[in-house]
């Protein structure tokens, strides 16, 4: 190990985390407007309330709350298995995150086991998650620059992803299929030939948005050199996921920090080097498509017997040992983590989610918008890939 | 725990006198520390340790002792391993040195740690500005006395429902002082 570097000393200039001055706005010169809470051109329900001087953003405030729902609070009077039908809304193009993560915490604080039929099932639904996820993100990206052909056909690819997911857990967006122990039922029979017509197809359609969009004259003009995150800005943000990995930053917390069987997976780390908007959608397109890769491999690879639950507990009188953990994995976004305190009772002390979109929406977003044009705050707010609700919980 | 872990640990105990040292998982290790030196810690993490990513701040009720627990959760990406820094603050007019120095994202923390604990960070940026709750006037929301559904009974009711036009019923909301008369 060599001597840690001297932190301030690298990141002098990203460490001024200063607020701007105030304007004047009875000047005259200047204008405030709102962009959200509800506009098309938004990522949920957020709104940010935008100083402008002309056509460039000078000021920039994330505002959320619109979808609070007080999760963390909810949580906190319902006993373990109850909240299952809480969490999974925390997140709403990626619901199978929070179950995972929880059933997860759970388990770690419990001294549980999921058998490793399960955690194959689990993989294979985080993956198909990933996937549903980037196509809706993807149909949004272009959206955001003018491009309306890609989101027909993304948010139309995503609904056979979703039909997998109705076939596999009997639900199409809110699964509460990864229980404590396991998961809750089988693969049904002949999932392993529909997954694959899926896969080819999503494959097709992944070339033919490469085309599209990636090659698209407009689409390149709009994002490249827009956003620029530079590197020095990468950990005094906490920036995470492709937003870090487009900075040329290999961090995955499926490489770095194996959980389930990712080790048992092949796959690199996809970075770029540009920190744009493009190199953030470049690099989300190649994650996508390693996506169907890792798909196809859990199909290849997992076992077809053995339990899917280990022995629990009457989950409705389920009490927990005192304990602390903070459990997570790597979702579309980046780090994605539940934080977590038992106190041997049948409720959770406190339960913290740890969002990427908390930091990535809100300081992170106000940095770049400074001084960006009016006409690509869309792009930019879209390119950061934010969900809201796991900002206010 | 790695023998660099074991090594900084012993050298918190003895400059900063840290306590109730947890080896939560292979990954994860808490400690708790006093207040006043817990800025000075952190920010010795970052700099000197490589803990450079900051995780989350949050925050703990334990009503029953009369303390918040926060905790600052702090990333080693050479090691990748956390360290969870845990301070005790009293919940009575509960205070915390601000941390907004250390990383961009921190006074969005304490921002909402105002709003949902009601823990003050004098000096934090924007403390004052509402995080979720617009126009919030009860006891900070998080906060363990806070009854979701007796606040949710009272200001919701669950009595007998009535409705309004609702065109007119938003221009009494937009222009009170006219009556609703948007000329």
């Amino acid at each position: 190990m060599t001597a840690p570097a001297n932190y301030s000393a690298g990141h002098s200039a990203a460490l001024d985390f200063s607020q701007p001055e105030p304007v004047d706005l009875s000047s005259g010169k200047y204008v405030k407007i709102w962009q959200g809470p509800q506009h098309p051109g938004i990522t949920g329900n957020m709104s940010l309330e935008l100083t402008l001087d002309g056509d460039t953003i000078i000021e920039c405030k994330t505002h959320v709350g619109y979808l609070h729902r007080a999760f963390e609070k909810l949580m906190e009077g319902r006993n373990y298995i109850q909240n299952f039908t809480v969490v999974c809304r925390i997140a709403v193009p990626e619901p199978a995150f929070n179950e995972y993560l929880y059933a997860a915490g759970l388990e770690e604080l419990s001294g549980i086991e999921a058998p490793e039929r399960a955690q194959w099932i689990r993989t294979l639904n985080l993956e198909m998650m990933r996937l549903a996820s980037f196509m809706m993100w993807i149909g949004g990206q272009s959206g955001a620059f003018g491009l309306y052909t890609v989101p027909n056909w993304t948010i139309a690819y995503r609904d056979y992803v979703l039909d997998l997911f109705e076939e596999m857990t009997g639900a199409r967006i809110y699964h509460m299929y990864m229980v404590p122990g396991g998961v809750r039922f089988d693969l049904p029979k002949g999932f392993d030939e529909r997954v694959n017509e899926v896969m080819d197809g999503a494959d097709k359609l992944l070339d033919q948005i490469e085309r599209v969009m990636f090659n698209n004259v407009v689409f390149k003009a709009r994002s490249k050199g827009l956003g620029v995150i530079p590197r020095e800005m990468i950990e005094p943000y906490g920036i995470v996921g492709p937003n870090a990995r487009a900075c040329g930053v290999e961090r995955d917390l499926r490489k770095d920090e194996p959980y389930l069987v990712y080790d048992q997976l092949d796959f690199d780390i996809v970075t770029a080097t540009d920190s744009d908007a493009y190199a953030r959608a470049y690099v989300r397109l190649q994650e996508t498509r390693q996506s169907i890769s890792l798909i196809r491999q859990i199909m290849q690879r997992m076992p077809r017997t053995g339990p899917l639950q280990a022995e629990m507990p009457n989950v409705l009188h389920w009490k927990i040992p005192p304990g602390e953990t903070y459990v997570k994995a790597e979702c579309t976004r980046g780090e994605y983590g539940y934080f977590m305190v038992t106190d041997g009772t049948e409720y959770i002390r406190r339960v913290c989610v740890r969002g990427p979109s908390y930091t990535h929406a809100i300081s992170v977003m106000e940095k770049m918008a400074r001084g960006t044009n009016i006409a690509d705050i869309a792009g930019l707010m879209v390119s950061l890939h934010t969900y809201p609700p796991e900002i206010e919980r | 725990m790695g023998n660099l872990t074991n090594a900084l640990l012993d050298r918190l105990q003895r400059d900063f006198e840290i306590t109730e040292i947890t080896q939560r998982n292979p990954r994860l290790t808490t400690f708790k520390v006093d207040k006043e030196h817990a800025e000075t810690l952190v920010r010795e993490l970052r700099d000197r340790e490589s803990y450079t990513h900051l995780n989350f701040i949050t925050c703990i009720d334990y009503i029953e002792d009369g303390i918040f627990t926060l905790v600052y959760m702090l990333q080693n990406y050479d090691l990748n391993c956390m360290l969870g820094v845990h301070v005790d603050i009293g919940r009575d007019n509960a205070e915390m040195t601000s941390m907004h120095t250390l990383w961009g994202q921190v006074w969005t923390y304490q921002r909402e740690l105002r709003e949902m604990y009601g823990i003050n960070f004098p000096g934090s940026p924007r403390l004052e500005e509402d995080f979720c709750l617009e126009g919030w006037d009860d006891i900070p929301p998080m906060r363990r006395e806070f009854d979701t559904a007796a606040y949710s009974t009272e200001h919701f009711g669950h009595g007998e429902r009535s409705t309004e036009e609702p065109r007119q019923y938003m221009k009494v909301q937009f222009y009170p002082n006219r009556g609703g008369d948007e000329k």
